[in-house]
């Protein structure tokens, strides 16, 4: 079965026999930095998609069905509406944070991307801090939201912003704390490894009960890392308008936009990779003959035997589970949104430090003492 | 108690104002001095214990205003109308019964804003309905504006 | 600079006035309301009228008492057959007209199935401005349906200006009576879905109970009148205490709550909504038959004198007071309007809430704008 090394020690060799080397690093560097957006990208485009016709569904109406069969093209006319539009900096702003603002953001979201494991040997940047490197650089997200609402000059705008700003960096810390359980589980911070150590099933089933708790944690923390809701008290539409945003239009707030849909994917792919086994198929972890040849159909063995030609199906078939498990966690964020009612800003704060914050440090104990009496499996 | 029985009562405890009665409620005339402890007994007397003010509006009846207060009682659930007659037209003026009643303070800013009469001891007396370079009461009888066209 | 220190309550902070509306989703119309907010907290809040005033009182001294009716369907639209009872019952009592049972039977529901709608579109827009989306479209799906017995039966969905002096306009179609049957068995089915998605909601629960509490003595000085005022504890429906065209002969609860919250304003009016749907039905069951109306001869006049009609809308009391000086036209017209009082509510329960509440406050008292502003 063709592997992806295979597939990028081919592309490497065919570059290097024509180009001097220091040309062809630049040159898969740029490739694969561009892969990995431009996919990340047309995972975007099919978020907001999914979005408005899910919420549609959800409300009783049909959502986006006249551009495009189905609606798909909306979003394309929703993009070039927004490109044409006059993207307009208020008099009294700031104009140089006002500009930065929202490329500060997007900058942010996309490193996030360096990390994260697609496929079996499919990764950016293979680094061995890999999940720290992720937790850090969502961290800086709030820097770009604060200076949006700052520096808009607007009353709404600062509210929205400090009020998101609070909220993010409250709930990083049970979302960090979450991530570390499995890593204590996995042992490795190499998104990588993590997903190699879950080939005996996942982490959301291996590691049981306290595995359960991290990822309904991390999925509450991470909801409100996004503003989205129940926790979209930043854009509350009905309070204050549209929060840090309000005064941005045209691309600048397409980018706001886009941003918000790229870290909800970033989040949706950690938690896939952390405790929903990433590209690995499911497994079954018993031992009888059914589940044994169920993990064989699973893990394709009976395609070695099949002609060369045909087994880029084995390609394909990680990146279908990654993007299964991630489109399952952002259809559960979406659910979300258009059932819960909104938390006021006291109430939000106060479910981060006084109940996630100590259930996460709770957790993270009893983890540590089921690794050290071999609890899980 | 029912109409007749609360005109008697009126008649017996204000016999120097004039008690009259329309199609669903009595009516008790007072003159702009007497308001107030008159408003404040008919609250808290025991037999009547008017409590809620739910109307309070102005009549123009050329060349008289009319201010008539629509009282109810939520313990005994009658009702009866006090009237006060300001016969000054240019400035009319009165004082407020927000000291009675809140349910005032939004009653006289809307006769205040259509009809002209001041209130005096009012919280925030203000024009609500209409913006406040508004020239003229419109509600008055002899209310005149050029944008208005008759067909 | 010396060096002193200050404790965090020293620490001053300034307040800032920001402007709700006009334009705003959650001010249910074109409301402007001016909140001081110190941080997140609501210090004092102006609101500002007369967006919509259209002069609706002194248009009805220059029209007769007949062109005055549609002129009551638009001052709260969302309970315009109440509106118009109201004015019919007025001019009824004055000119001593006598109106059939049918007719009365058929303005009751008529008034019930309008004020389901005010409550279906009230839940809706007041789960939207505490953050949840779907119910505005759950709701609005219940009122479309009866928007649409409304169009086939009166002609209209909005202001209908169907109960007029003497009766009804015309009579209800054959199929009324089974077509409302399936309607109101499918909404009690949906109701229990809606208790399951907002009313047992954690998160609802706690953003509406012990906010915005409206103690009983404050509801009768400030003259609120409806669910606002019996979610404190304070009796004051019309149809059971001053009862008109057969309420009295009819068996529902009046709906009182003593939370004087939030959450106790959302419960009375949910539990209001079965109850309208309990009196429908009992009508259906047995419409009386008959004529439609009584005709009118002429122009109509009223006796001199004044009069004074109240009926229970969705909102509260609503009153009318005609002063009359005999002739075609009413010399002045007063109409005493639920919203305009229940909005001096909206100061004495936000000031020293957060931001947040002022919309849920104002969600939950129901503030419908043209009922203020007339």
């Amino acid at each position: 079965m063709i592997q992806f090394s295979d597939v990028t020690t081919w592309i490497h060799q065919l570059l290097s026999s024509c180009m001097a080397p220091w040309l062809v690093f630049l040159i898969e560097l740029v490739v694969a930095a561009v892969a990995a957006v431009v996919a990340l990208l047309v995972c975007v485009i099919i978020m907001v998609y999914m979005e408005r016709k899910v919420a549609g569904h959800m409300q009783l109406r049909h959502g986006p069905n006249r551009v495009g069969w189905h609606g798909l093209c909306q979003l394309f006319a929703d993009i070039i509406k927004l490109l044409l539009k006059e993207s307009f900096t208020p008099t009294r702003a700031d104009k140089l944070l006002f500009t930065v603002a929202p490329v500060l953001s997007l900058c942010v979201s996309l490193l996030a991307l360096a990390p994260i494991s697609w496929g079996p040997g499919l990764v950016l940047w293979n680094t061995n801090i890999g999940v720290l490197f992720v937790t850090a650089i969502s961290s800086m997200g709030v820097i770009g939201i604060l200076m949006a609402g700052w520096s808009s000059n607007n009353k709404y705008a600062l509210l929205g912003a400090m009020r998101s700003g609070a909220q993010i960096v409250s709930y990083e810390l049970s979302a960090g704390l979450s991530i570390v359980t499995i890593v204590a589980l996995a042992g490795t911070l190499n998104t990588g490894g993590i997903i190699e150590s879950q080939a005996n099933g996942w982490w959301v089933l291996k590691g049981h009960l306290p595995a359960i708790f991290a990822f309904i944690i991390y999925i509450i923390a991470s909801t409100a890392e996004c503003n989205r809701a129940p926790f979209d008290l930043a854009e509350a539409e009905s309070e204050l308008t549209a929060g840090y945003h309000t005064e941005y239009s045209g691309m600048q707030f397409g980018i706001f936009y886009l941003n918000e849909y790229i870290n909800m994917g970033v989040v949706a792919m950690i938690a896939s990779t952390l405790f929903l086994g990433g590209w690995q198929p499911f497994y079954l972890p018993f031992d009888f003959p059914l589940a044994h040849a169920f993990n064989d159909i699973m893990a394709l063995k009976f395609m070695e035997t099949w002609p060369a030609w045909i087994s880029w199906v084995s390609l394909a078939w990680p990146l279908v589970w990654f993007f299964g498990k991630l489109f399952l966690i952002i259809f559960f964020m979406m659910w979300f949104r258009w059932t819960f009612p909104r938390l006021r800003i006291d109430q939000l704060l106060k479910l981060e430090w006084k109940y996630l914050l100590p259930l996460s440090i709770v957790n993270l104990v009893i983890v540590a003492l089921f690794i050290v009496l071999g609890l899980h499996f | 108690m029912i109409k007749e029985e609360l005109k008697q009562y009126l008649e017996q405890t204000f016999p120097s104002a004039k008690v009259d009665e329309t199609f669903d409620f009595p009516v008790l005339f007072l003159t702009k001095e007497e308001l107030i402890p008159v408003m404040k007994q008919l609250r808290d007397a025991p037999e009547t214990k008017f409590n809620f003010l739910f109307c309070e509006t102005a009549v123009d009846r050329n060349p008289e205003f009319e201010m008539v207060y629509h009282l109810t009682s939520t313990y005994y659930h009658h009702d009866m109308m006090v009237k006060v007659i300001l016969e000054d037209r240019e400035n009319p003026e009165i004082e407020s019964v927000y000291s009675v009643w809140e349910a005032a303070d939004l009653y006289e800013d809307e006769i205040y804003d259509l009809f002209g009469i001041r209130f005096t001891n009012h919280p925030n007396l203000r024009r609500i309905f209409l913006t406040d370079e508004w020239v003229g009461y419109p509600l008055r009888k002899d209310y005149q504006d050029d944008r208005i066209i008759s067909l | 600079m010396e060096n002193q220190t200050v404790t965090p309550s020293e620490l001053k902070t300034e307040e800032f006035v920001v402007n709700i509306g006009p334009q705003h989703p959650a001010t249910h119309g074109v409301l402007r309301v001016e909140v001081t907010l110190d941080g997140e907290t609501v210090k004092d809040v102006l609101p500002h009228l007369g967006y919509i005033h259209r002069g609706i009182e002194k248009m009805t001294e220059s029209l007769g008492y007949k062109q005055s009716i549609f002129l009551t369907s638009r001052m709260d639209y969302l309970s315009a057959h109440i509106n118009n009872h109201l004015c019919a019952l007025a001019i009824e009592k004055a000119a001593q007209i006598e109106v059939p049972a049918r007719a009365k039977a058929i303005r009751i529901i008529m008034d019930e199935l309008q004020r389901l709608t005010s409550h279906e579109l009230w839940w809706g827009s007041c789960a939207m401005d505490i953050g949840a989306v779907t119910p505005f479209f759950l709701g609005f799906r219940d009122r479309e349906r009866i928007l649409e017995l409304f169009e086939q039966n009166t002609g209209n969905r909005l202001t209908m200006s169907y109960i007029i002096p003497g009766g009804v306009m015309n009579d209800v179609r054959p199929d009324f009576v089974p077509k409302l049957k399936a309607l109101l068995k499918s909404i009690k089915d949906y109701r229990k879905e809606y208790d399951q998605l907002i009313t047992g909601n954690y998160i609802f629960q706690h953003r509406t109970q012990g906010i915005g509490v409206l103690s009983k003595e404050q509801a009768i000085s400030l003259g609120c009148t409806g669910p606002t005022a019996r979610a404190s504890g304070l009796s004051c429906d019309i149809r059971k205490l001053y009862p008109y065209d057969g309420y009295e002969k009819l068996d529902f609860k009046e709906v009182i709550d003593y939370g004087c919250d939030n959450w106790a304003r959302y419960v009375v009016r949910m539990e209001e909504m079965s109850q309208s749907i309990h009196i429908i039905e009992q009508l259906l069951d047995n419409l009386p038959t008959g004529d439609y109306r009584t005709k009118l001869k002429g122009v109509l006049k009223l006796p001199a004198g004044e009069y004074y009609q109240r009926v229970e809308s969705a909102r509260g009391e609503l009153g009318v007071y005609i002063v009359s000086d005999g002739g075609a036209k009413p010399y002045r017209m007063k109409f005493r309007t639920p919203c305009y009082s229940n909005l001096g509510a909206v100061k004495p329960i936000s000031v020293g809430m957060k931001i947040a509440d002022l919309m849920a406050n104002m969600a939950t008292i129901d503030l419908v704008i043209p009922d203020m502003d007339r």
